[in-house]
């Protein structure tokens, strides 16, 4: 750690840099100075392979003073950058202030254009097709990497287009999900609800809620298991988006289908987070964000296919 | 070219002791007329002709030939390119590189000599400075005068015609990039923007310094061209070159002198070969990196031989096998239609006709397939598999298409999102696509297929190849 800490490695450098470019002169220095006597045939005297002869083709002045030229300008760079080790140069320039410059830039650029979509409500701005087209451009760099550049999740990313939602779909509880993320927490209820038998009766009366295929004798049994599940999902199976708890009746499974995957939720239970972009994106932007998801499922739902 | 080691040799006390840098001695090119100086200002007005007009010039409702950087469009008339048809600008390239390669076999340095910009704009630069500052002599006797208002007023308008010249070829240059419509507007407010003021000062300052000053440096020492000319040269190549045979031993005489009862070769040693030559050598010396070929020495040498009533050519453009063999002009020629020539020919036009082909037959329309990271595959509601695919649709034309999207290679593969996309004129956009099959009606695994969008009218129509996942 020291290497970092004590400041031998920044003098090295400086030290270094400097010595370089002062020899780099001194050799101008001495070599601009030099005559030598030019030899008849305008060689350099220098013989190769018996008859290899070296022209003598000095090179122009001007070039020279190119080279003097590259010195002063290096000596003013590292006056005015960073470059002699932990100087800081006089212009206090930094790669991390030069971000946060273009930055503030673009954002001081964009900001009349997201004045603009903060002045409307969510579900009038899902109607401006120019606000959608930045929401298209938000969505697929910052949310389709789960959710899908389509915006129909996959196993376990929720599909944002079906006008299904754990956690509510009004804009504002939308710009809430964003904002702050979400934790959905199915707990392992195996205990419970019971034996093996009775989680594999719970599961067919899961299935029957949606009207999917099921053994029916199993669902009958296992209707009174449901009152364990009832709890969140509440006693008609339809969910709680208060807590998150997903509606069971309407064939939806964010988890997987089937007796096996109901199953295995019951007795593992299931945490599955949305990260919260408040750190990574401006309240402008989960603005025009919420309204382009609210759009996905809602009209007007004028979707970016009808951009003029 | 066959070099001596010997011929530069310079009468120097050997005593005296020189620098190791060369310092730059100013040449004072004399002016010529002639066969060749009458070509080379035919260049000089094409090439800047194309220059300086064709930013102005209008196509449509846009600039002709603009290549808007910041928007990646490029605008060739009629043509809209993105920067994925960078294989254009490399087919210019290669041809811009055989091309040189054939001029150089056939006749050597030509480019440089008649239409290099360096050579071009120090025409120009020259012009200017000689209708200032007059010719050869009278430049030099104003160098030499002491400091007068007369030279003041001679070097000060000399540079201002320089300076507004350089800014005005900046300011084209930078109006290949902005439209230049708006850039002249600007110029009155003096308004351009950070980036648009240093190219234009930047250019106007190259201009200015390499015309005005560097000149024949930058061909001697900046120049590759000069240094792997003799790569492709040849002993039948087309040189500037000093009959030796007839000329030699030069001197001078009076011009009623019968030639046939003096001891002397053709050269008068007028030394006005050496007088107009941009680059300061003595072409009699033999040919020499520094010879831009641009056959200044033909021109003056020929209006001397006719003021002596000699035949015309001590300097010409002529081979070393015909030199040697002292061979007529059709025997020349004919070596001119060897192999090596042949080929470059035979190459270059293959490629030219490529070229242009494939950008008159090209689709303006472009499709790149990404696959959806997200999600391999997932089961949809109706008992359907789906993938999902990102289609970037480029829309090469200046007018709104409306595409059809459709997907084959799967029994039963059917499109689940919206089959026409609306693009704009030159627009490039990402379009989601899904992809559906009845669940277990594909084998498991990855299967090949095909995407293709076309217009509506049918005009163009583009076939991209991607696969189907189908999980086990």
């Amino acid at each position: 750690m020291s290497d970092f800490t004590g400041n031998f490695w920044s003098v090295y450098v400086t030290v270094l840099t400097l010595v370089g470019i002062f020899a780099c002169l001194l050799l101008l220095w001495i070599t601009a100075r030099k005559k030598v006597t030019p030899s008849a045939d305008n060689t350099t005297g220098h013989v190769w392979d018996e008859d290899l002869r070296e022209m003598n083709n000095p090179m122009p002045r001007w070039w020279m003073w190119l080279f003097v030229l590259t010195i002063i300008f290096a000596l003013g760079y590292l006056v005015a950058y960073p470059g002699l080790g932990s100087y800081k140069g006089e212009l206090g320039w930094t790669t991390h202030g030069e971000y946060t410059d273009e930055v503030e830039k673009a954002n001081k650029e964009l900001a009349p254009l997201y004045a603009q979509f903060t002045a409307k409500p969510a579900e009038a701005l899902a109607g401006d097709p120019a606000a959608m087209a930045v929401g298209e451009r938000l969505f697929m760099n910052n949310c389709a990497q789960c959710h899908g550049s389509d915006a129909r999740g996959s196993k376990g990313f929720p599909n944002l287009a079906d006008g299904d939602w754990l956690h509510g779909g009004a804009p504002v509880k939308l710009v809430e999900t964003i904002t702050q993320g979400r934790q959905g927490n199915m707990p392992p209820m195996a205990a419970a609800v019971g034996t093996p038998d009775d989680v594999k009766n719970v599961a067919h009366y899961v299935l029957s809620l949606s009207g999917s295929p099921h053994d029916s004798l199993r669902s009958q049994l296992g209707k009174a298991k449901f009152t364990a599940c009832a709890a969140c999902h509440g006693m008609d199976g339809k969910g709680n988006q208060a807590l998150g708890a997903p509606n069971l009746t309407d064939d939806i499974w964010l988890h997987g289908w089937g007796e096996q995957a109901i199953v295995n939720m019951v007795n593992s239970g299931k945490v599955n987070v949305m990260p919260g972009q408040a750190g990574k994106l401006t309240e402008a932007q989960i603005h025009v964000l919420s309204a382009y998801v609210w759009g996905l499922s809602n009209k007007p739902a004028t979707l970016a296919t009808a951009r003029p | 070219m066959q070099e001596s080691p010997v011929r530069k040799i310079i009468p120097i006390v050997p005593e005296e002791e020189v620098s190791l840098y060369e310092a730059q001695k100013k040449l004072y090119p004399r002016s010529v007329t002639g066969l060749f100086a009458r070509w080379r200002w035919v260049f000089v007005f094409l090439t800047q002709l194309v220059f300086y007009g064709l930013p102005w010039l209008e196509w449509g409702q846009r600039q002709a030939v603009l290549f808007d950087l910041g928007a990646r469009r490029f605008y060739l008339f009629g043509v809209v390119l993105y920067p994925q048809d960078f294989i254009y600008l490399t087919g210019l390239l290669v041809i811009s590189a055989l091309s040189l390669f054939l001029f150089t076999a056939v006749a050597g340095r030509l480019w440089c000599g008649f239409t290099c910009p360096q050579t071009v704009y120090t025409e120009i630069f020259l012009w200017i400075e000689r209708k200032v500052e007059g010719d050869r002599s009278a430049r030099m006797r104003l160098d030499a005068e002491p400091a007068s208002a007369r030279k003041l007023l001679k070097k000060g308008t000399k540079h201002f015609l320089w300076v507004a010249l350089s800014l005005w070829t900046g300011f084209t240059f930078v109006g290949y990039f902005t439209p230049i419509q708006t850039l002249w507007a600007e110029a009155f407010t003096l308004s351009f923007g950070p980036w648009e003021w240093f190219w234009v000062n930047f250019y106007a300052i190259a201009t200015y310094g390499n015309a005005g000053f560097l000149r024949e440096q930058v061909c001697k020492y900046m120049c590759p061209y000069a240094r792997f000319q003799s790569a492709m040269f040849d002993r039948d190549t087309l040189i500037v070159s000093y009959d030796t045979a007839r000329g030699e031993p030069r001197g001078a005489r009076s011009r009623k002198a019968d030639l046939s009862t003096l001891a002397l070769g053709a050269c008068v040693d007028c030394t006005l070969c050496v007088q107009v030559c941009p680059t300061g050598i003595d072409i009699r010396d033999g040919l020499q990196y520094e010879c831009i070929g641009c056959a200044a020495c033909v021109d003056v040498c020929d209006t001397v031989m006719d003021k002596m009533n000699y035949p015309r050519g001590l300097i010409r453009f002529s081979t070393q096998n015909a030199m040697a063999g002292q061979w007529s002009k059709p025997q020349l020629w004919r070596r001119v239609r060897r192999p090596r020539v042949l080929v470059y020919s035979a190459i270059l036009l293959a490629l030219c006709v490529g070229l242009l082909w494939s950008l008159l037959e090209r689709t303006p329309l472009k499709v790149d397939v990404v696959r959806d990271r997200a999600a391999l595959s997932r089961i949809v509601a109706g008992g359907k598999l789906e993938n999902v695919y990102r289609l970037q649709i480029m829309n090469a034309t200046e007018q709104s298409q409306r595409y059809r999207i459709t997907a084959s290679g799967l029994e039963g593969l059917a499109l689940a999102s919206e089959s026409e996309v609306d693009i704009g004129p030159a627009e490039s956009r990402w379009v989601p696509v899904r992809l559906q099959i009845g669940y277990g009606s594909a084998a498991p695994g990855s299967h090949a297929i095909e995407f293709n969008v076309g217009d509506i009218a049918g005009q163009s129509h583009v076939s991209e190849k991607s696969i189907f996942l189908v999980p086990r």
